[in-house]
């Protein structure tokens, strides 16, 4: 498996404190001279220490607006998240400002997201086996499973993400309507978060994405906001329902799905509680879990702007407003899925996912289990306070740390205290004793 | 080698419940146990805790991990079970309406042990408790 990632430290920024090591799920990040390191194999992209950082020396790389005019014809997929960061009645209005910022076009991932939702229903009903099916939206959570609950991954839905469902049929459709070769073609996604972009680099069930680009929405609200106060004129651009848009918020995905037994998580922390319970057996009569990384869903990701509690309520009212048109959005809905002829089939996963073994020991299970000892024999050493002041985010990370050779027990600054106070004492005896030659015995 | 985790069980604590079988999880986990093994094992252990928590007078869950296998056991004291037969039919519960409510005690923590497990024991003595022994062999 590839550990590309995303998140990226700014050296310079960083003071070394231990709020991120806190906070990480999957434990990827240490403190080693004064500043932190991402563990690049078990870090999953979810966006938590960006967050968590008071000092904002966590950042995602992401591309540039410049990007784009590496392409002969240019399209935006923006994300329904996007929709929720500008105080606009208009859908039509926030798509025209992206033709007027560069793009030569748009596609929604909405739309996309429907299309997805008509095809998860057809696997649903087909599906009888592995429950719940959880989704696979969130490439943040596709990776903590992979990661975390391995056995689990079976469980994953074996579809296409709306955003790459959206580049396929945007580059189909250029193709096709435009006349121009899929190379000059670049296809950008309007990103509220940096696992998107590690999905681009390294597809999760595919083998490759059709999506060139990924640009974080902080990176372009500004320009965004200004044009659309000069807006004048707009064009009928907006194909998505508000069953699609609403996506963007957690729990958006199973409304649309229109089915009754589903759970849907948000954060990414709660998602593990929820994991840990199906993993259990205890989620049996649920159908369907949604699980996203951010609070809030995608209008909580780490690259939007705008507060995600007023983006959720932007989301609803969006959503409601376009209800009564329902019936032309499913029309579109059909006509896409039908001019390309798309089926199931399309849009399944092309290849296994597997599992992400940084979590194991040894690959060698009679290795694993004699370091397991070791392990349990250098916790009961440590202190269990959990202060992070080794670097290490829990006593336990740090005598696997130890186990695995990357740490020392002195690290503990207990431990190191108790070998220092020992040393002392040996000090303090040895300079009691005189040397041979002042030793008198005749006093 | 073996590993050996043995936990105590409270009973009629539904706020740790679960915590015993997480961590037997959590090494197999590190240990690199496959997935099949690891789904099997992570059904049966929850499931043989939260029996002890719902019907026991208190008890231990013991998970003794080889290389070849996983052993599960769990032993309570408590009222025992009457009917043995009957208890491992689907949706037979002893379990009492406020237990169900919380949406424990279906009746199939049983069944499904012995469904999950490769060998599976039970053996339980009106009023002394009962004892559970599980192997899923590790291949
Ligand atoms: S992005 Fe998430 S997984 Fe990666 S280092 Fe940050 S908190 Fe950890
Ligand atoms: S919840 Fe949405 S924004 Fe957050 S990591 Fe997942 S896909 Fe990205």
């Amino acid at each position: 498996m590839k550990n590309l990632h995303s998140i990226m430290l700014d050296k310079e920024k960083c003071k070394g404190c231990t709020n991120c090591i806190k906070r990480c799920p999957t434990e990827a990040i240490r403190v080693r001279n004064s500043k932190a390191r991402i563990i690049d194999q078990r870090c999953i992209d979810c966006g938590e220490c960006i967050r968590t950082c008071p000092y904002h020396a966590k950042y995602a790389v992401t591309d540039s607006l410049e990007e784009i005019n590496k392409f002969q014809y240019k399209v935006a997929l923006p994300a329904p998240s996007f929709y929720a960061q500008f105080e606009v009645d208009d859908v039509n209005k926030l798509l025209y400002v992206l033709l007027d910022i560069g793009f030569d076009d748009v596609f929604e991932v909405a739309k996309a997201a429907e299309i997805v939702t008509h095809f998860t229903k057809q696997f649903i009903l087909n599906n009888k086996s592995k429950k719940p099916i959880i989704s696979s939206a969130c490439p943040a959570v596709v990776r903590l499973i992979q990661t975390k609950f391995p056995d689990l991954i079976e469980n994953i839905l074996p579809i296409a993400s709306p955003m790459e469902v959206a580049a396929y049929i945007a580059k189909k459709k250029i193709q096709r309507e435009k006349r121009i070769e899929e190379g000059k073609i670049g296809v950008f996604f309007i990103s509220p978060c940096a696992a998107k972009m590690t999905y681009v680099n390294s597809p999760l069930g595919f083998k490759r994405s059709y999506v060139d680009g990924v640009i974080a929405i902080k990176d372009v609200y500004g320009l965004v906001r200004s044009k659309l106060r000069e807006i004048k004129d707009v064009k009928l651009l907006s194909i998505a329902s508000g069953k699609g848009i609403g996506w963007a918020a957690s729990g958006g995905e199973s409304l649309a799905l229109e089915i009754e037994e589903y759970v849907n998580v948000d954060g990414i922390h709660n998602v593990v509680k929820v994991l840990e319970e199906i993993e259990n057996g205890r989620l049996k009569d649920i159908v369907y879990f949604e699980g996203l990384a951010c609070s809030g869903g995608c209008v909580g990701g780490p690259l939007t702007v705008e507060n995600p509690y007023v983006a959720k309520n932007r989301i609803k009212r969006l959503s409601s407003k376009l209800k009564d048109k329902e019936e032309s959005f499913s029309w579109w809905t059909e006509e896409i899925i039908n001019s390309f002829s798309l089926k199931l089939e399309d849009i399944l996963f092309e290849k296994e996912l597997e599992t992400n073994p940084v979590l194991e020991l040894d690959s060698d299970i009679e290795r694993a289990m004699e370091k397991f000892e070791k392990l349990n024999n250098i916790l009961s050493m440590l202190p269990g306070l959990d202060c992070g002041a080794c670097g290490s985010p829990t006593c336990k990370t740090l005598a696997e740390d130890i186990v695995r050779g990357f740490a020392n027990d002195t690290d503990c600054i207990f431990i190191l205290r108790e070998s220092i106070k020992e040393l002392a004492n040996k000090m303090v005896e040895l300079s009691n004793k005189l040397p041979p030659s002042l030793e008198r015995n005749d006093e | 080698m073996l590993i050996d985790l043995e936990f105590e069980i409270e009973p009629g604590n539904f706020i740790l419940a679960g915590e015993a079988s997480s961590k037997i999880k959590e090494t197999l986990k590190k240990l690199g146990v496959k997935p099949e093994i690891l789904k099997k094992v992570a059904i049966v252990s929850y499931e043989a805790e939260m029996n002890i928590v719902i019907h026991s007078i208190g008890g231990i869950l013991k998970a003794i991990i080889s290389k070849d296998k996983i052993e599960i056991i769990a032993q309570d004291s408590g009222p025992g079970i009457e009917n043995i037969e009957l208890a491992m039919k689907e949706g037979y519960s002893t379990a009492p309406e406020e237990i169900r409510n919380l949406g424990f005690g279906a009746g199939m923590g049983l069944p499904n042990m012995k469904k999950y497990s490769d060998y599976f024991e039970i053996d339980s003595q009106k009023g002394k408790g009962t004892r559970v022994y599980m192997v899923i062999y590790n291949k």
